[in-house]
């Protein structure tokens, strides 16, 4: 019951873009994989979900091959949770989320009642049932982002891989979608999220993936992990951490960007 | 759900009020009853009483114009909102596309070489497919940066490319007989249309209509990203391929029975997503109806409004070109 890599290296035909990597997702994981422009986070995530064919090594989906899954079952299985973008057609985002239903209907079936329900069910769940009939074009770009993870819900999938899910989003959208995510993690679904905010790692991640030109610098769990030594190496210039007490007694890392020496 | 019911009910009231207007005017007016008595003894509905001339008038020569027309704009149109989901493209037509351009040519070669009916068909598709793989060839070879403009400019030229090609059948068709009959083909009529070109077209119509149809609801996802679609479990490359075949078809089937008509397929299918929405389940049955009740109403006018019948694919030029660039500006503009 994972989503592993063993010794895998990804990327194009004609350009590797990273090698020799180790990691896995197990279900109720969440992981947040960090790393500079450039250095093969969406590559990889597009590798993991079976978009784009390894080059080498092996990545397994419960212990089989991925390459060898249907690609309905594995759709039902493993779900991507993309950038929310710009797109002419301005579907309802009930429309958008019922489409998470389509491995598991057939060719030329459409949505039942029960997918309905599904649809309906994971947009509540994400708080924004109420906005079910609004177009697309009509909602902030963070109900937008929400409305994707709902649509990734409702394939019933154990694995979630999402591309930057924060990204573009104003602040108070960004603690939203976080929570959002934390919250899958109850429910047994394992999330892997890239971010370049290593201060959403400290807030919901279990583990961390630090990749720098497509290898693996450091991996384990975030808080012995993400030290101000790795974070400063990852992006080439000195990060502090600092440890804040919240009002109501919590412990919060927030890291400061530090001038060069 | 109102909303889109009271849409559709519209749209066909519509398509009704332009079916009934259109056998009642023309040079010889007919009176709303007369043609309600002349098709419903045409249906086996006894003696109409009717003078043999205005019976004949109505069944023989509006008939066959009316369902022409109707199932030109309808098919059109279909084919169009096909296209702007498989392109992801609100810009595209089958004309624009170039693929109108590709059946004209094809059709047009068999008219050269006097082939029946089928035949034309066939080279018309062929000519639709060839013309499709060019524009795709080109959009996806030159096209990373801007997509959608790459794709319109891919289809310009392959449009002149198969333009050119026409002007070459007609310049080695025969002038007294051929040249007439491909050139006033071409410009876009249906007042040609016989009984039998509606029994190739019709049915072929049908076959790309169907599937079509059937597919609804997996050709909005045609409409994300490449990589959503695939990871939400659709097989991308094989849809894209049947929606490209069954729309090209469609497609085909119009050019060859009434000549290269433009802009109904660019604009219908935007008036109807403005109507209904983005779901292609929608989209598809609205512009079927809008699409027919168009291209008859513009006919209609075309026939009747001077001495002389203006070609109904130059009124749609009237109409959709405005449309095209206010699109143009909402598209790139922002």
């Amino acid at each position: 019951m994972t989503l592993a890599a063993r010794t895998l290296d990804y990327g194009f035909r004609d350009h590797v873009v990273g090698r020799a990597l180790d990691c896995a997702l197990e279900p109720g994981d969440v992981v947040c994989l960090l790393g500079p422009n450039g250095s093969g986070k969406s590559t990889l995530m597009r590798t993991l979900l079976g978009l784009l064919p390894r080059l080498a090594g092996e990545v397994t989906l419960d212990g089989r091959d991925l390459a060898s899954w249907d690609a309905s079952a594995r759709a039902r299985r493993l779900a991507y949770v993309p950038q929310a973008a710009d797109s002419y057609f301005d579907f309802s985002l009930r429309e958008m989320v019922e489409m998470g239903r389509t491995a598991h209907r057939g060719v030329f079936a459409s949505p039942g009642a029960g997918d309905r329900e599904i649809a309906l069910a994971a947009l509540d769940r994400l708080g924004i049932a109420a906005l079910a009939d609004r177009p697309v074009h009509a909602v902030s770009g963070g109900e937008r982002q929400l409305a994707l993870i709902a649509r990734a819900l409702a394939t019933q999938a154990a694995y979630l891989v999402m591309d930057e899910p924060t990204a573009n989003l104003d602040y108070g959208n960004q603690a939203r979608v976080l929570e959002e995510i934390a919250r899958l993690k109850q429910a047994g679904i394992g999330v892997l999220f890239s971010t370049h905010h290593p201060e959403h790692a400290f807030r919901i991640a279990d583990r961390v993936l630090l990749l720098a030109a497509g290898r693996l610098a450091a991996e384990g769990p975030t808080l012995p992990t993400l030290t101000p030594a790795a974070l400063s190496s990852l992006y080439g210039r000195p990060i502090e951490v600092a440890t804040i007490t919240l009002a109501d007694g919590t412990l919060h890392r927030v890291c400061v960007p530090a001038s060069p020496p | 759900m109102g909303r889109a019911a009271l849409v559709f009910a519209s749209a066909a009231a519509a398509l009704a009020a332009a079916v009934l207007w259109s056998f009642s005017v023309g040079r010889f007016p007919v009176a709303a009853a007369d043609v309600a008595r002349a098709l419903w003894s045409s249906l086996g509905g006894g003696d109409s009483g009717l003078a043999p001339n205005v019976e004949a008038l109505v069944l023989q020569v509006r008939t066959p114009r009316i369902l022409a027309a109707i199932a030109v704009g309808a098919a059109l149109a279909a084919a169009g909102a096909a296209y702007q989901n498989l392109f992801k493209n609100p810009l595209v037509s089958p004309d624009i596309l170039g693929v109108s351009a590709g059946c004209a040519l094809g059709a047009g070669v068999a008219l050269l070489l006097a082939l029946p009916a089928l035949a034309i068909q066939g080279f018309a598709f062929a000519g639709g497919l060839g013309a499709v793989a060019l524009v795709v060839a080109v959009g996806t070879w030159v096209g990373r940066r801007d997509p959608i403009l790459t794709l319109i400019l891919a289809g310009v030229v392959v449009g002149s490319l198969f333009g050119a090609g026409i002007a070459l059948v007609k310049y080695v068709a025969d002038p007294y007989n051929q040249l007439p009959a491909i050139t006033f083909w071409l410009l876009g009529s249906f007042g040609g249309a016989t009984p039998e070109d509606l029994l190739v077209a019709l049915p072929l119509m049908a076959i790309g209509l169907v599937p079509l149809a059937l597919l609804r609801w997996r050709i909005d996802l045609l409409a994300l990203s490449e990589d959503e679609a695939r990871s939400l479990g659709l097989d991308v490359s094989k849809l894209r391929l049947a929606v490209i075949a069954c729309a090209t078809l469609v497609t085909a089937a119009a050019v060859a029975l009434a000549g290269v008509i433009g802009w109904v397929g660019l604009v219908i299918p935007h008036a109807a997503r403005l109507l209904v929405g983005a779901s292609f389940a929608r989209v598809m049955p609205l512009s079927l109806v809008l699409g027919a009740a168009f291209m008859l109403a513009v006919d209609t006018l075309c026939r009747t409004v001077a001495a002389t019948e203006i070609p109904p694919g130059v009124a749609t030029a009237f109409v959709g070109t405005p449309v095209f660039i206010a699109l143009l500006a909402a598209t790139f503009r922002r």
